[in-house]
């Protein structure tokens, strides 16, 4: 009887090609392959992983010890540096700033690369091709030409020191790339919506309301991430206009490294929360807008 | 982030023919236009200007004084500045070759694997965090000491895998008739069978002392063999130099080496609890006891990242981990767009992985290969924060490079005149990108 069960499944035997010992020769011939990328994924965890154990553990631990010791000693880990930091009022200080710089140029930009990308893409003026070439080629000038003459230029207008000052900065350099890639996503626009309803009697302002920011929200997305992380990652424009954002609040601590580990360690992980949140939440934004800004 | 726009080339579609209209017209363009003007002209095209104008006069006052090409002369021959150029040369010739590379290697190999997004996500992720912090987190991994560092306690583990550090790092010979040989020590007294040879050692701490250590005892001598005692020839007090004491212990696990008259060695062995040895089976002839080499190794301090010597190739190594997501993302698009009918036929007609890889693929992948070869060329040479935070100010000199050398010389030493000259040098190198992009935008409209 079981020998007879036995030859009924001999006869039901799949394709050889999808049996069990098939797919497991093809699944061995890539484990080298799966070993190899899942190494090198570790191994570009590892910096990350280290500052974040490194900003929970004791100060009296990190004068000589490694971050990988926690792992022998979980109890070690105390969140105290965390709260320490946060009933330090310069850095809760320096988190609001970054936060004014990282919003107040998002918007900036968005509004002002959104008007200009819809002028070059769909209105009708002299020399539109022609200043928009030049808008592209600012592309290139490195904010290091800038540096010296809005120095100056802060000096007279007593903009120095004050966060307006670094939205606009950023703001200007952030703008080519802005009106590039806005100017790009609208005029993929169907021009028949604009047409009826100009023909409607619809003004430029309803349209670009009312049909060019909603139609365009996905590059406008896309921009906004890009210009939210790199204002939020500043340290040179900060740091040459005398305003203190986390970077240089960190930046000013660092240069007592030693003593200070149990500070600067949870500062950074800290800045580098909200960038991390942000490019998780909309991940797919952010790499469209990379595609967009590199390749067609 | 802009910066990652700078190698961009639009897309086909050129821009409809305008709609009909008069001067009204004219107008609402002008006013949509208007705030970008303002701010383009005041932030960047006046700046511009200026910056280039002030490069051809003094250090101080708003314009100073002319002084000619001065600052340029200056940028070539300062060795300060030179460094940086020298640096920021190193930057391009192996930052754009290695980002490229290790992003189109990442790009190929996820496409077989079925957690590619989870592997691409993880090597992204630096690309969200500021250089700043990167910096921050490399001098963590990159401390010297192999206890902190963990740059430096993987290397202690490979070179503790390749050679064992030895017992007695520190130790020094205790009297004159031990001389230095080859990393070790011998004793100059030539030995016969019978003979009894005295290794005595100090300048060892208390706790550096093997474990398990017992009193050293002076051997006997005995025929046909050569015996002898390796002590640590100190106790409290002093003692005297050479002679084995009571309170004088012996010192374990010393490779100890018996060298014939030609200077080979022809027998070796440890030391027992006592510090005592003997070589059996001596034959006739004269020769000389020594401590091995392996002894006295040091256990691996580790490399000084962070150090004058190795403060480049350590903020190579954290800049390549930054950007490598970014070539791998850019790459994996090309790829995804590539026609997967010819990758086919190349392995139908029996081309070998390695060769479709070679022939088909990089090929096909030229444009977007150079795109990320040339972004990463312009950020090279705009590389500030990463330098700034990862190299200590002890370092800082040798890991200088031009945006760390313009920013420092206009507003630490406040010599704007030669700073201008700096940003006007770091936008003469980038300009030739910008005539590319522009004849390809050209092209296209």
């Amino acid at each position: 009887m079981t020998a007879a069960a036995a030859t009924t499944e001999v006869v039901h035997i799949p394709d050889p090609a999808d049996a069990l010992s098939a797919r497991l020769v093809r699944a061995l011939a890539k484990t080298p392959l799966q070993i190899l990328l899942m190494a090198v994924g570790l191994l570009w965890l590892v910096p990350t992983i280290g500052l974040f154990i490194t900003s929970i553990m004791p100060a009296t631990a990190l004068t000589n010890e490694g971050w990988w010791k926690v792992f022998a000693h979980p109890s070690i880990a105390t969140f105290a540096n965390y709260s320490a930091l946060f009933h330090n009022g310069g850095l809760t200080g320096a988190l609001k700033t970054t936060a004014y710089i990282a919003v107040g140029n998002t918007v900036l930009v968005v509004v002002v690369g959104a008007l200009a990308g819809y002028a070059f893409a769909w209105l009708d003026f002299p020399g539109r091709d022609w200043i928009f070439l030049g808008v592209i080629a600012l592309l290139v000038v490195p904010l290091q030409m800038a540096l010296i003459p809005m120095f100056k230029f802060y000096d007279l207008t007593g903009l120095s020191g004050t966060v307006l000052s670094i939205i606009l900065f950023h703001a200007a350099f952030g703008l080519p790339f802005a009106i590039f890639l806005l100017r790009n996503f609208f005029v993929g626009i169907p021009k028949d919506i604009l047409e009826s309803a100009r023909i409607d009697g619809a003004k430029e302002g309803w349209i670009f309301l009312r049909l060019i920011l909603p139609l365009g929200l996905p590059a406008i997305a896309s921009l906004a991430i890009f210009q939210f992380l790199w204002t939020w990652n500043d340290l040179i424009v900060s740091l040459t206009f005398g305003v203190q954002p986390i970077t240089v609040w960190i930046f000013g601590q660092l240069r007592e490294f030693a003593s200070s580990i149990d500070i600067i360690a949870p500062a950074s992980f800290i800045s580098l929360v909200v960038p991390l949140a942000v490019f998780f939440a909309f991940q797919r934004y952010f790499v469209q807008g990379l595609l967009a800004g590199s390749v067609k | 982030m802009s910066n990652l726009g700078i190698t961009a080339e639009p897309p086909v579609a050129a821009a409809p023919p305008p709609p009909e209209g008069g001067e009204r017209k004219y107008l609402t363009g002008g006013l949509f236009l208007l705030p970008a003007l303002v701010l383009l002209s005041v932030w960047l095209l006046y700046p511009t200007v200026y910056t280039i104008i002030r490069s051809f006069f003094g250090p101080s006052g708003y314009l100073g004084s002319w002084v000619g090409i001065d600052n340029y002369k200056t940028l070539f021959t300062t060795s300060a500045l030179v460094t940086a150029i020298k640096n920021n040369a190193i930057w391009v010739a192996v930052v754009p070759a290695f980002v490229t590379a290790i992003g189109l290697i990442f790009a190929v190999l996820t496409e077989r694997v079925r957690w590619a997004v989870a592997f691409k996500t993880v090597v992204f992720l630096p690309m969200a965090i500021s250089a700043f912090a990167t910096g921050v987190t490399w001098r963590i991994m990159y401390q010297q000491d192999p206890g902190m560092g963990a740059i430096n306690a993987l290397g202690r583990v490979v070179s503790d895998a390749v050679s064992t550090p030895g017992v007695l790092p520190s130790a020094l010979p205790s009297t004159s008739a031990l001389q230095p040989h080859g990393g070790g020590l011998i004793l100059k007294t030539p030995l016969h069978p019978g003979g009894v040879a005295l290794l005595g050692l100090t300048g060892i701490a208390p706790d550096a002392m093997p474990k398990g250590s017992v009193q050293a005892v002076r051997p006997s001598a005995k025929p046909g063999q050569i015996e002898g005692v390796v002590w640590r020839d100190f106790k409290p007090g002093g003692g005297k130099p050479g002679v084995v004491e009571q309170g004088e212990i012996g010192i374990p696990g010393v490779t100890v080496e018996l060298h014939d008259s030609t200077g080979k060695v022809v027998q070796s062995t440890t030391t027992a609890a006592d510090g005592d040895f003997d070589f059996k089976n001596v034959a006739a002839g004269s020769y000389q006891a020594g401590i091995g080499a392996q002894t006295f190794a040091k256990p691996f301090g580790g490399y000084s990242w962070l150090g004058p010597s190795l403060i480049t190739p350590a903020l190579l190594i954290a800049y390549i981990w930054i950007w490598a997501g970014f070539a791998m993302v850019v790459i994996g698009a090309g790829l995804a767009a590539m026609p997967r009918d010819v990758l086919e036929a190349a392995r139908t007609d029996g081309a070998s992985e390695w060769q479709v890889f070679r022939r088909v693929t990089v090929p096909l992948l030229a444009p977007v290969l150079s795109v990320v070869f040339i972004t990463m060329i312009i950020n090279v040479l705009k590389v500030f924060d990463i330098v700034i935070a990862l190299a200590p100010d002890s370092s800082q000199a040798n890991a200088n490079v031009l945006a760390l050398a313009m920013w420092r010389t206009a507003f630490t030493a406040f010599d704007f005149g030669t700073g201008a000259a700096i940003a006007v040098f770091i936008f003469l190198l980038v300009i030739p990108v910008l005539a590319l992009n522009i004849r390809r935008f050209r092209r296209e409209v």
